[in-house]
């Protein structure tokens, strides 16, 4: 057999938390600006932007959970212990944000500050968290004989509280475009006096997160550094600098969609940077999509459904955005 | 503290956060059905009756579906964060069976539910019955994934153990394994009845506080119909999931009836009432039938029924909860069918919607099939124990090991989260219950659909009614 199923479901899993972290992230980037915006009416805005389409983009979280289980089970075992607490906060944080997503709609006025409250806490927290288990994630995990022997802390360093911080600005970032995208007005407005300096401390903590990994990580250093990887992997941060050069020329400019596209291309290149980091491994820094896999009739099981419905979900998901494209004023009503 | 370990908190937890979940899938596959049943009788029959029970209950059903999506995040999740040790271990037969779950319930959600929610009015009524029927099935199609690594956890087969994992050799028999059937069957059918219970007792709700009108009566009626026929087919298929528990889980038998001792050589008798002494390994202040054990698990007045004593005492399962749970679940259960028998005595002397002391049952058993289903799976999951796959793999080998600090402090956290939000969750179901169905309802269905507010990917939107009484959309523009 010249199939390489490991291969396959690793392309997939990378697929599908990539789209989680492109879709959920503008509208947890959305929960985080929320505190900014004072005006209800221009809140109410803010959420019709992303009212149709937010539940679906956690989707693929439970998609890539499930999927993680059934192709890579060891790698699902052991990470989701040793992240144990960050994991378990995000996933609490998510459930808040979700809830009070819905029935602040359905609130009193007098009441519905507090679903509002719930609605930035449990965003912002879902994001700090996903952030520093990524952070963790990169750092690595303790393994000897299939069962993670770190201790419950070992998530907790620097570096990943760092990174908890670097990604609720990466995804304010993604809300602001996305808001510049799809407002008008005072508020596409203010989002525009907020994006260039939220591209400057997105620059900022990537450049760090950036030198910290190699640093601290001698063999994602080697990756990086050696000849004649440098050569193929030196259009990653190149491509950043373009991009972000780009970025705020649109945002001088008050384009409205450009912005968007960019600061997406930018979170593609970071999730490039971070697969040519670790690549091949699942669990950091040592075992590999192969070490970690199912048999090949567990994943072969499992890749005939996967084949089957995620074309069927990534259709459905393209005509949900298509039908929903243009521009959300406050006289579009939730309901 | 207070003899608790970790251990018992990862227990305690998966238990809290899965009987949580439970409520909302077993209520969509039960009002999935019953919406297809509605939609059939209108097309059918054209009688508006029906058509404004399918609106009121689709209401009710997103809200519910929805709910169920945000407690099921956290299931998907939840084997590998608090049970490594069996995750990995037979990871490569549950997790493709979840992942089968899963992806069945996307495709649903991608797809039919839209239409069903949204496309009363924008798509035919062939192809709007179509799409209930489907999410009707994809409900079904769900629990079957979700039952089949389950039931593999009872009575595993069809796979090796190579280099100290599981390794699947024959999907088929992983699948069909020998409780599956009965599982399913069990389940599916304790999912209609709650479902049954529930509507009958939101109408009985109704018809007490003097409003009446005939989608009240309609609904009454058919749970009632549901009851007196479903609940005694339920009895008959606990039965022989009971015979099949027999065979392959025989100390879990012998711990549902507090049954001790086999050395006398008399036949089993059955323990009505009693207090299992999991340390004196006796059950006392017991009353009990002689024999009738016997007669019921053997079909025989002679053969002995497994007892406790026979297996190591480190291989039983809790006596004194399983006992108990069990006989709140049959319990129940005849309740349900004297319900069932009561509401048809009434109906043939013509009292059914006017008996104010029948309506009162009504309203009472309301949760009855919800706590059934609950008590049932205690069941069936406690009396499995100390094995987490029977016979292969201990429950205290399976979890990730996390210390006692984090284990009550995420419980915590789980616990104060989920009573708020699911609380509030619930609420508003109920809120939406006490509005009571609409007549004329379906002719003005609101537009939605993918890319609207409205849309199949938050169900809770198909729902308007605010969270507070005297609380409409319009005030608060």
């Amino acid at each position: 057999m010249g199939i390489d199923l490991s291969l396959i479901w690793a392309v997939i899993i990378a697929f599908g938390v990539m789209m989680y972290v492109v879709m959920d992230g503008f509208d947890l980037g959305i929960g985080i600006l929320f505190p900014l915006v004072k005006s209800k009416g221009e809140r109410d805005v803010m959420m019709n932007t992303v009212a149709p389409v937010w539940d679906g983009n956690e989707t693929w979280l439970v998609l890539g959970g499930a999927a993680l289980f059934g192709a890579f089970p060891l790698a699902y075992a052991v990470v989701l212990s040793a992240l144990y607490l960050p994991l378990i906060l995000m996933l609490l944080g998510l459930i808040f944000r979700g809830v009070a997503f819905e029935f602040r709609f359905k609130a009193k006025a007098a009441k519905r500050h507090l679903w509002d409250k719930a609605f930035i806490g449990g965003s912002l927290t879902a994001t700090f968290f996903q952030g520093v288990a990524l952070g963790a994630y990169i750092d690595g995990f303790e393994v000897v004989e299939r069962v993670y022997v770190g201790g419950a802390f070992d998530w907790l360093t620097p570096f990943s509280l760092f990174c908890g911080l670097a990604l609720i600005v990466a995804y304010a970032l993604l809300g602001c475009t996305w808001l510049i995208m799809k407002t008008e007005g005072r508020l596409q407005q203010q989002m525009h006096d907020m994006a260039r300096p939220l591209v400057f401390v997105v620059l900022a903590v990537t450049g760090i997160v950036s030198l910290w990994t190699p640093l601290a990580h001698a063999e994602i250093a080697a990756r990086w550094f050696s000849l004649p990887n440098l050569f193929w992997f030196i259009p990653v941060p190149l491509l950043v600098l373009l991009c972000t050069w780009a970025l705020l020329r649109a945002v001088a400019g008050n384009a409205h969609y450009s912005p968007f596209l960019l600061t997406l291309a930018l979170i593609f290149l970071g999730y490039s940077g971070l697969g040519i980091s670790l690549w091949p491994h699942i669990i950091p820094p040592s075992v590999s999509i192969w070490e970690a896999a199912a048999p090949p009739q567990s994943q072969g099981f499992i890749l005939v459904g996967a084949l089957f419905i995620i074309p069927f979900i990534l259709m459905y998901t393209a005509w949900s955005y298509y039908v929903f494209r243009g521009k959300v004023t406050e006289e579009d009503g939730y309901h | 503290m207070f003899g608790i370990e970790a251990l018992d908190l990862a227990r305690i937890q998966f238990g809290f956060t899965i009987s949580f979940h439970i409520i909302f899938p077993a209520i969509t596959i039960g009002l999935a059905s019953y919406l297809a049943v509605l939609e059939g009788l209108w097309l059918k029959t054209r009688q508006e009756v029906y058509r404004d029970l399918y609106h009121f209950w689709a209401k009710i059903f997103a809200v519910n579906f929805g709910m169920g999506v945000v407690s099921g995040l956290v299931m998907a999740y939840q084997f590998g964060t608090n049970w490594s040790a069996f995750s990995d271990f037979a990871g490569a037969v549950t997790g493709p069976l979840l992942t089968y779950e899963v992806l069945t319930a996307f495709f649903l959600e991608a797809g039919f539910l839209g239409v069903m929610l949204f496309g009363w009015q924008r798509v035919g009524p062939g192809l709007h019955f179509f799409s209930t029927l489907m999410v009707a099935i994809g409900t079904l199609i769900s629990t079957f994934w979700i039952l089949a690594s389950n039931s593999w956890m009872h009575t595993p087969q069809g796979f090796e153990i190579i280099d100290g994992r599981v390794i699947p050799v024959d999907w088929f028999a992983v699948v069909f394994n020998p409780s599956f059937p009965y599982r399913l069957a069990h389940m599916a059918t304790a999912a209609f009845l709650a479902t049954a219970f529930f509507v009958g007792a939101s109408a009985a709700w109704h018809l007490l506080r003097g409003r009446d009108n005939p989608a009240l009566r309609k609904m009454l009626s058919m749970a009632l119909w549901m009851a007196l026929i479903v609940a005694p087919v339920q009895a008959v298929i606990g039965d022989l999931h009971g015979l099949n528990t027999l065979k392959y889980q025989p100390a879990k038998i012998a711990a549902m009836e507090g049954h001790w001792d086999n050395s006398n050589g008399e036949p089993t008798p059955l323990i009505l009432f009693g207090w299992p002494d999991m340390q004196r390994e006796e059950t006392r202040f017991k009353l009990e039938i002689p024999a009738l054990g016997s007669l019921i698990l053997t079909h025989s007045l002679d053969q002995q029924v497994p007892a406790l004593k026979e297996f190591a005492a480190e291989d039983r399962p809790n006596s004194t909860i399983v006992f108990w749970t069990f006989r709140v679940m049959v319990g129940l259960g005849l309740l349900m069918i004297l319900t069932g028998l009561w509401g048809l005595w009434l109906r043939v002397r013509g009292r059914l919607y006017q008996s104010r002391a029948f309506l009162h049952l009504a309203v009472w058993m309301g949760p009855s099939g919800i706590v059934a289903m609950l008590a049932g799976w205690y069941t069936t999951e406690i009396g499995r124990q100390p094995w987490i796959i029977q016979g292969l793999m201990r429950t205290a080998d399976a979890s990730s090991g996390h210390s006692f600090a984090q284990m009550s402090l995420t419980l915590a956290l789980f616990v104060v989260v989920y009573f708020a939000l699911f609380g509030a969750g619930l609420g508003y179901m109920m809120r939406l219950v006490r509005k009571g169905p609409i007549t004329d309802e379906g002719k003005q269905a609101a537009e939605g659909g993918p890319g609207q507010r409205r849309t199949p990917s938050r169900p809770l939107s198909a729902a308007e009614e605010g969270l507070d009484d005297n609380d409409s959309l319009t005030e608060r523009t």
